[in-house]
């Protein structure tokens, strides 16, 4: 059996620690079981010194120098790390812009009238968008208006534009340095697609060549594919607005059919959402003998359906398979992304239905129903239905729902913030230049079996605003800041004094959260609304992020374009790059003089806190503002 | 001394991965971290080798021999076997540098220093419970185990033909 420091060493979080005594109680296996069974990781992968790309290999460098110091097609040590860094920021580009493309394509159906239960929520950004991307709006209606801008979208994934469109809502000073760098973006799938060609046997053999394009690649990513990924759904969806809601595994209602969310993509669990509340379900579920159906959401889907619904959320990436071993879900729904391979062995444990939704991500022990814009509605019905009928099957012995829940503010979308503030950027500008707020941090990203399970978000968010640093998050780290409660107004007292003084005065938390992993644009968005509102840079804020329990590739092309667009980077987990002074000295240090930013690896929160503090006390000296240093 | 255990190879489990000689420099650096031992200088050395042979490849290390050739090889004294854990021991103090330990050796496992003109070789990690090779290998190619536990294995598998016929 698990000692209780043994679980306590593996997750901070109450509900993590009680279901993973049950998990081993149950005899279930989870990814930190698995963690432990891979240890230890081969250290020539760490380092990012072996290369499989081609099979006259595969192979490795020597990092103690005696071995080969070549790849058999001659590839030195910086090639391979820039080789694998670069397809790593490819397959992250590739995944945010692809579930983009998904939402494009369900604009489009609903232009067309072929896509029954979604509709266009947000008129006010169709039109705004439609203006940005040139189509024409005047005497339109919403459905003709979005067929047009869904052509727009899907000419950004082309290779026809020398520039993204949504790139021009950075500064100005920024995009001269992109076209100097030569890393403007040009199209979604061309920088992806580019970066395969570049990083196969016999292409691009630069180092600093490849990197560079990794940043245009990423920045694809960030001012293309994710951006659309967040526009669409806003427009599809609704803008998020300020919403209350609850966090941790007591979401789980034991008198309810719980129906948990899982994945990235808003598509099908707005479906969920809409069928869960149909007279003739809810009234289904009553004479099956439940009080009704609890929806709750996991990761990013979780985020996208908190955001906008108040639908609450159960838990972050770790939290997956507890999830499951309360026993209490009837149904799980997948879309991609983030959604581990062992789902489906532990929910054969218990009575939980597993249902993948995408023809793209499909699971052993699931069972599939593939949604499209046409059928969604309808099978959403059927799924939902299902899934109250389940109720009978669950096991009474084998349910336990751990903790109570916690209160949570979300929804700050940038127009949230706006109305917030009083419809300008005026006031945070002013509480910034006054010093009340000395800046503001993303943190944001993934969970790692690696890093001991929130404790790295949670620790770097607190000593972040008890320095007076405004918090905004997405992802996971949002959820595990919601957990440890620091989203209530009321969490402001652990803030510094001026940050209190300003969340009292607005009625916000002092971690503001901004949404799923794709919503990161919206930090980006915002980072150029106060640059071009005080005639700067991104470069030249008191701003920064961290992804402090980090580990996927989208991950990578985050940071990449976060970094790419001037934002200075505090990583937990170091990347796959060591095996190379060159890539790592470039990465930390060179980059600065290229894009006015760089990365940091820091695993130990509280130094990481003590570097960005530094370093955005650096940045307001740089504007004039006063400087504290400690 | 017999219920000591001593590092097995099982050549058919081993992938050629190379982890074991990743795992055996790190063990024997300054630092003990991968990525601040890559760095250090001088450059941690490993002590055991993957080789391919005829069809196989295989980890090579020190054998720790009873009647060591090596040890009667030496003519200073800087290598001799530690009564109390059997192991082949070596005092850099004592080595005059000669190599005749280098050649006496039918395993080629004693090796040169990278740094100096002395010799390094496989100490089984004496900080560690099991020495680090072992627990890098993936495939457990690699065991610390005692003779008497391996030559049961052994005898096992063969059983196990034996019913399979």
């Amino acid at each position: 059996m698990l000692k209780r420091e043994e679980l306590q060493k593996r997750t901070i979080t109450e509900d993590g620690q009680l279901m993973l005594r049950k998990a081993d109680r149950d005899q279930v296996e989870t990814v930190w079981d698995r963690y432990e069974a891979q240890q230890p990781h081969c250290g020539f992968c760490e380092l990012g010194l072996s290369c499989r790309n081609c099979i006259m290999g595969p192979c490795r460098i020597d990092p103690f120098g005696e071995g080969p110091q070549q790849g058999v097609c001659g590839a030195d040590t910086d090639i391979i790390v820039a080789r694998n860094f670069g397809r790593m920021i490819a397959a992250g580009a590739a995944a945010h812009s692809d579930h983009g493309r998904d939402l494009v394509e369900v604009l489009r159906q609903v232009g067309e009238g072929k896509a029954p239960g979604y509709e266009i929520r947000s008129e006010e950004k169709l039109r705004l968008l439609a203006t940005e991307f040139g189509v024409r709006v005047d005497g339109r209606d919403a459905q003709e208006i979005a067929v047009d801008l869904a052509n727009e979208f899907e000419e950004e994934f082309g290779t026809r534009k020398k520039g993204l469109t949504m790139a021009f809502r950075a500064p100005e000073k920024r995009r001269a340095l992109w076209e100097k760098l030569k890393i403007m973006p040009r199209g979604i799938d061309r920088e992806t697609s580019e970066m395969m060609h570049r990083t196969h046997m016999g292409v691009d053999n630069d180092w600093q060549s490849i990197l560079l394009h990794g940043l245009r690649n990423a920045l694809s990513d960030g001012w293309g594919g994710s951006m659309i990924a967040t526009e669409v759904s806003d427009i599809l969806f609704g803008i998020p607005q300020p919403v209350q809601s609850q966090v941790n595994m007591g979401v789980l209602k034991e008198d309810q059919v719980n129906i948990v969310l899982h994945g990235h993509n808003p598509i099908v669990s707005e479906m969920i959402v809409q069928a869960a509340q149909d007279d003739d379900i809810v009234s289904l579920a009553r004479t099956n003998g439940c009080k009704g159906i609890n929806l709750a959401g996991l990761c990013c889907t979780g985020n996208e359906v908190l955001m906008r619904r108040g639908i609450p959320i159960a838990g972050n990436h770790l939290m997956t398979e507890l999830a499951l071993i309360t026993g209490a879900v009837e149904m799980m729904l997948v879309d991609y992304q983030c959604i581990m391979p062992a789902l489906g062995s532990v929910a054969a444990c218990y009575h939980t239905k597993m249902i993948s939704t995408s023809d793209k991500a499909q699971f052993p022990k699931m069972e599939h129903h593939e949604f499209t814009p046409g059928n969604a509605r309808e099978l959403a019905r059927k799924l939902v239905k299902e899934a109250v009928e389940n109720f009978k099957r669950r096991i009474p012995g084998k349910m336990n729902i751990p903790v109570e829940p916690v209160n949570m503010m979300s929804g700050f979308s940038i127009e949230a913030i706006l109305s917030a503030l009083g419809g300008t950027p005026q006031p945070l500008i002013d509480a910034i230049t006054g010093g009340k707020i000395r800046g503001a941090v993303g943190v944001v990203g993934c969970n790692n079996p690696r890093i001991r399970h929130d404790y790295g978000h949670v620790t770097l968010t607190k000593e972040l605003i008890s320095k007076d640093i405004l918090v905004v998050d997405t992802g996971c780290a949002a959820i595990a800041h919601a957990k440890a409660g620091l989203k209530v107004p009321e969490a402001a007292k652990e803030a510094g004094p001026g940050l209190q003084e300003v969340c009292g005065a607005l009625g916000i938390p002092p971690v503001l959260h901004m949404g799923s992993c794709v919503d990161n644009v919206r930090i980006l968005v915002l980072a150029a609304a106060l640059a071009n509102a005080l005639d700067k840079d991104i470069s030249d804020l008191p701003m920064a992020a961290s992804a402090p329990e980090w580990y996927s590739e989208k991950a990578v092309s985050i940071a990449c374009y976060a970094v790419a667009s001037g934002i200075t980077t505090v990583l937990g987990p170091a990347p796959p790059i060591l095996g190379s002074k060159n890539v790592v000295k470039l990465a930390t240090e060179g980059l600065e003089k290229a894009v006015g930013a760089t990365f940091a690896v820091e695993p130990d929160p509280e130094k990481a806190a003590a570097l960005i503090n530094s370093h955005i006390e650096k940045k307001r000296a740089g504007l004039g503002l006063d400087s504290r240093s400690d | 001394m017999k219920n000591q255990p001593r590092i097995f190879v099982y050549p058919d489990r081993c992938l050629g991965c190379h982890s074991c000689e990743l795992a055996c420099a790190l063990a024997h650096s300054k630092t003990k971290s991968l990525a601040a031992a890559i760095y250090e200088k001088p450059k941690p050395q490993r002590r055991l080798f993957v080789e391919t042979g005829h069809e196989f490849r295989t980890p090579i290390h020190c054998r720790q021999c009873e009647d060591p050739p090596c040890v009667r090889a030496c003519p200073s004294g800087a290598l001799f076997v530690d009564p109390s854990t059997l192991l082949v021991h070596y005092r850099e103090q004592r080595c005059i540098s000669c190599f005749m330990c280098a050649m006496a050796c039918p395993f080629g496992v004693i090796r040169s220093d990278t740094e100096n003109r002395f010799i390094v070789k496989c100490d089984y990690c004496p900080e560690l419970d099991t020495p680090a090779c072992v627990t890098a290998c993936p495939s457990r190619a690699l065991r610390f185990e005692t003779e008497a536990e391996y030559e049961r294995g052994r005898r096992q598998l063969v059983s196990r033909l034996y019913w399979d016929q």
